[in-house]
C-alpha cells in the first residue's frame, strides 16, 4: 500500500498532548510516526508548510439518505461533502427508507460505504423499530453489523418508559444513546423558535422548553440507567446549563451542537427563508451566548453538523411546508474558527479537540488521534485562506443552507483517509 | 414602496399618510352615478385567493375596476393548485401572462413574501397566514380618520384572538406608526406577550374591562377557530369573558367607535345589540376598502 508523508506542518493531536512543527508518516493506511524530518523515501510528499495538521475529523451527526430518499443525497455524495468539508469520519443518522432499525440495513449502509464512500462511513442504529417509538430495535444485531450508537433522531421517544428501557438495555453493548430533544407536543406545528420573531412574523412556534423538557426526562432516567447518553444538536440556554449540571455530578452524559446554532440566532433570518429553517430552530440569543459559554466551558462535547439535505424543490415552498434541515458538512470547519477561534472563544486545539478525540470517545472510534497505530486520517488546515461557499458547486446533492455565498477565512484544504488523499482545495 | 404592498411593518409614515390621503379623494366617487375613472386603463390584475374571501376579494376587484384597470379573480379551487402544482410554479406561470399586479391571500403566513423574491410581478399581500394583512389596516386607519381628526394620542383597543390575527399585526404597525396608544387584550393564550415589544406604544391586558377603559377605538377580531390548532380557550368562556357587550361600551369615552374587520359572529366576540349600534362604523370599513385599495393600486401601478 501507499505511502504518504506529510511535511513540515504544525502537528495538533489533543489526545496525545502534541503540538509542535513536524512530519506525519502514514504507510499501510496507519499512522506509522510523527516527528521531525522523517525519513520515507518512495513516500509520496505532502507539503504542509504553514498549515496545522490535525486528525481526521470526525462528525458524529449526518443524514445521508440511503437508501430511501437518494433524490435528496446518497452515501456516496454526502460523503464527498464530507471530504470536502474536512472530515473524514461521519456517523449517519438511521431515519432512511427503511429505517435502520435492524442488521440488514446496516449491513446495506455499511457494504454501500465500503464500495462507494469517500470517507468512512459509521451507522447509528434507530432505538425503536421503525423509529415508532415503541417496540425495541435489534440493538445488540445492529451494533455486530457496525453501528456505533442508538437514536431515533428527528423522531424522538416520547414514551419514558421506552427511554429507560432503551437506556438499559444499550448498556449491555456499550452504546451511547442519543436523542433529539423535542417534546412532540410541546412543538406540534412550530416552525421556528418561539420568541419575539416568531410572533413578529406570524409563524407557529417551537418553544424552547419543547427541548428542555426532554433533556430534563432523559438526564433522569441517565441517572437511574447508569447509560451513556448523548444530547444532540443542543440549542437552548437551560438545556446547556441541565448538561453541565449532570456532568458536575459525574453522569456520563455528553453532548454536540451545531454549527448553525453557534452562528446564528432566530433574528438572523431573512423573512421566511427556508434555508434558515431547520429542527431545532434557531434560537434566541441568549441561547446562542449560552452554547458559547457551554462550548468555552467543556460542557458541550463536540460539533456535530446535523448535514441534512433536502432537494430544492421542497424548500421552494411556503415556509410552512417546507422540510426542516440544512446541509452543513462543508461550512462546519470555517464557521467554527470563525466564531469560535478566531473571536477568542476557544484554542484551535480545543476546537480539534471538538471534532477529533471527543467524538472518537463517545462513540468509541478508534481514531481521533495521530497516535501510531491510528488509522492514517488527516485534516489539513489553513488558517490563513479565504474562500467562499459556493452551494451550487457543493459535493453534495441538495444546496439547502444559509451558508451560501459567505466568505470565510481559514478551513480545511486537505482531507486524507488511510493514507490516501481524498479531497484538496486547490483540486476542488 | 418600491413594489407591491407585502406589509405594513416595512413601510414609511409619509408612505401611508399618502395612500390615506389618495383614499379620502376616492371616497366621494362611491356616491356618483358614474363611479369610473381611467386612471390605470389598460392594465391589468389578477386577484388570486389560496383562501376563502367575500369581502376582500370583491373590493379589490371593484377598486381595479373604478380605475379603468382589467381584473381577473382566481380562487384556488378549481385552479391547478388542487391538480397538485406548487406556489411558485402556479405564480410564475400567471406572472409569464404579464399581469401589472398580483393580489394574493394565501393561509401561509410569508406566502406572498417568498414569492417576491422569485417573482417580477408586483404583489399586493390581501393577508398572509396569520402575518399581515396591510390593506385592512389601511382601511381601518382611514375609518377612524374619518371620525376623529388625527391618530396621534388616541387610545385604541384591539380585542380577541390577536396571535392568530393578520388584522392586528397590520394594525399594530401602522397606528404605532402614528403615536396611538394601543392596548391589546385577549386570553394569555391567544396573547403571547412578546406581541408588547413588535411596535412601541403598545401594552397588554388580560382584561377586557381595563383594554375599553377610555378607548376612542375598540377594535374586535373574529375568533379563528380555522387557525387554532388546539382549544386554547374553552369556546364557552369566550363570548363571557372577551366578547364586547353594550354594558362595556359607558366604560369607553363618549362617542368611541367599534370596529370589526368582519365576518362578524354575532354572539361569540360581539354582541349583536353592539354590532348595530350608533356606536359601530363596521359598514363604513367595508365602504372605505374599496377606496383604500384603490389608492394602493394606483400607488403600485401607476407609472
Amino acid at each position: 500500500m501507499a505511502k504518504l508523508l506529510i511535511r513540515n506542518g504544525r502537528v495538533i493531536d489533543p489526545a496525545s498532548g502534541l503540538d509542535k512543527v513536524a512530519d506525519v508518516f502514514i504507510k499501510d493506511g496507519r499512522i506509522a510516526a510523527v516527528g521531525e524530518r522523517l525519513e520515507a523515501p518512495g513516500a509520496e510528499r505532502f507539503d504542509a508548510s504553514g498549515r496545522i495538521v490535525a486528525p481526521g475529523f470526525i462528525d458524529m451527526h449526518v443524514h445521508l439518505r440511503e437508501p430511501g430518499f437518494e433524490h435528496a443525497e446518497t452515501i456516496e455524495t454526502g460523503s464527498r461533502a464530507a471530504a470536502a468539508g474536512g472530515f473524514t469520519s461521519v456517523c449517519c443518522m438511521p431515519n432512511t427508507q427503511p429505517v435502520n432499525d435492524c442488521a440488514t440495513v446496516t449491513n446495506y449502509i455499511v457494504e454501500r460505504a465500503r464500495l462507494t464512500a469517500a470517507v468512512n462511513v459509521f451507522p447509528i442504529g434507530a432505538i425503536t423499530k421503525n423509529s415508532a417509538g415503541e417496540a425495541l430495535a435489534a440493538i445488540g444485531a445492529m451494533k455486530e453489523a457496525g453501528a456505533v450508537a442508538i437514536s431515533d433522531d428527528g423522531n424522538p421517544v416520547m414514551n419514558a418508559r421506552v427511554m429507560r428501557r432503551a437506556m438499559e438495555f444499550a448498556k449491555a453493548f456499550d452504546l451511547p444513546v442519543i436523542n433529539h430533544c423535542e417534546d412532540l407536543n410541546l412543538s406540534a406545528g412550530g416552525d421556528m423558535h418561539e420568541g419575539f420573531e416568531s410572533v413578529r412574523l406570524g409563524l407557529r412556534g417551537i418553544p424552547s422548553a419543547s427541548e428542555d423538557v426532554m433533556v430534563a426526562r432523559d438526564l433522569l432516567l441517565a441517572q437511574i440507567t447508569g447509560a451513556r447518553y448523548h444530547v444532540a444538536h443542543i440549542s437552548t440556554r437551560r438545556s446547556v446549563q441541565m448538561v453541565a449540571q449532570a456532568k458536575a455530578q459525574g453522569l456520563p452524559v455528553t453532548c454536540e451542537v451545531t454549527p448553525h446554532h453557534f452562528s446564528l440566532s432566530d433574528s438572523d433570518m431573512p423573512p421566511y427563508d427556508s434555508a434558515y429553517k431547520m429542527k431545532p430552530p434557531l434560537r434566541a440569543g441568549k441561547d446562542v451566548a449560552e452554547l458559547l459559554d457551554g462550548i468555552a466551558s467543556g460542557t458541550v462535547d463536540c460539533i456535530a453538523t446535523d448535514h441534512a439535505p433536502h432537494p430544492g424543490s421542497e424548500k421552494m415552498q411556503e415556509f410552512e411546508r417546507c422540510p426542516f434541515g440544512i446541509i452543513g458538512l462543508e461550512t462546519a470547519v470555517g464557521l467554527a474558527l470563525e466564531k469560535l477561534v478566531r473571536t477568542g472563544m476557544i484554542t484551535l486545539t480545543r476546537m480539534i479537540e471538538m471534532f477529533t478525540v471527543n467524538p472518537a470517545r463517545i462513540l468509541r472510534l478508534d481514531r481521533g488521534t495521530l497516535a501510531p497505530g491510528a488509522p492514517g486520517d488527516v485534516t489539513i488546515l489553513d488558517l490563513k485562506c479565504e474562500w467562499t461557499y459556493d452551494a451550487n458547486r457543493s459535493y453534495s446533492k441538495s444546496k439547502n443552507t444559509p451558508f451560501d455565498g459567505r466568505t470565510f477565512q481559514g478551513g480545511p484544504i486537505a482531507t486524507i483517509v488511510s493514507g490516501a488523499v481524498v479531497w484538496r482545495r486547490d483540486q476542488g | 414602496m418600491t413594489k407591491g404592498l407585502l406589509g405594513i411593518e416595512g413601510l414609511e409614515r409619509i408612505e401611508i399618510e399618502q395612500i390615506l390621503d389618495r383614499a379620502k379623494d376616492f371616497q366621494p366617487l362611491e356616491h356618483q352615478p358614474f363611479k369610473r375613472l381611467d386612471t390605470l386603463r389598460g392594465k391589468m390584475v389578477v386577484n388570486l385567493f389560496f383562501e376563502a374571501s367575500t369581502r376582500t376579494r370583491t373590493s379589490f376587484e371593484i377598486a381595479a375596476k373604478r380605475l379603468g384597470a382589467d381584473a381577473i379573480s382566481i380562487t384556488a379551487s378549481g385552479s391547478s393548485v388542487s391538480k397538485g402544482e406548487s406556489l411558485v410554479d402556479t405564480l410564475t406561470t400567471l406572472a409569464a401572462m404579464r399581469p401589472d399586479a398580483i393580489i394574493m391571500r394565501h393561509s401561509a403566513s410569508g406566502a406572498p413574501h417568498f414569492l417576491a423574491r422569485h417573482l417580477p410581478t408586483p404583489i399586493i399581500n390581501a393577508g398572509d397566514g396569520t402575518h399581515e394583512h396591510p390593506t385592512q389596516a389601511l382601511l381601518d386607519a382611514r375609518t377612524i380618520l374619518d371620525h376623529r381628526e388625527s391618530l396621534e394620542g388616541l387610545r385604541v383597543a384591539i380585542i380577541g384572538d390577536i396571535a392568530h390575527s393578520r388584522v392586528a399585526r397590520s394594525n399594530i404597525h401602522l397606528m404605532s406608526k402614528f403615536g396611538v396608544d394601543l392596548v391589546l387584550c385577549g386570553p394569555p393564550s391567544l396573547l403571547p406577550r412578546e406581541l408588547g415589544e413588535i411596535a412601541p406604544n403598545v401594552s397588554l391586558t388580560y382584561d377586557i374591562r381595563e383594554a375599553i377603559r377610555d378607548a376612542d377605538v375598540i377594535m374586535m377580531l373574529r375568533v379563528q377557530l380555522e387557525r387554532q390548532h388546539e382549544a386554547a380557550f374553552p369556546a364557552t368562556e369566550y363570548f363571557q369573558f372577551y366578547g364586547l357587550r353594550l354594558e362595556h361600551l359607558g366604560l369607553a369615552k363618549p362617542n368611541a367607535i367599534v370596529m370589526h374587520p368582519g365576518p362578524i359572529n354575532r354572539g361569540r366576540e360581539i354582541s349583536s345589540e353592539v354590532a348595530d349600534s350608533q356606536s359601530s362604523v363596521i359598514l363604513n370599513q367595508v365602504e372605505n376598502g374599496v377606496a383604500v385599495r384603490m389608492a394602493v393600486l394606483e400607488k403600485i401601478l401607476r407609472d
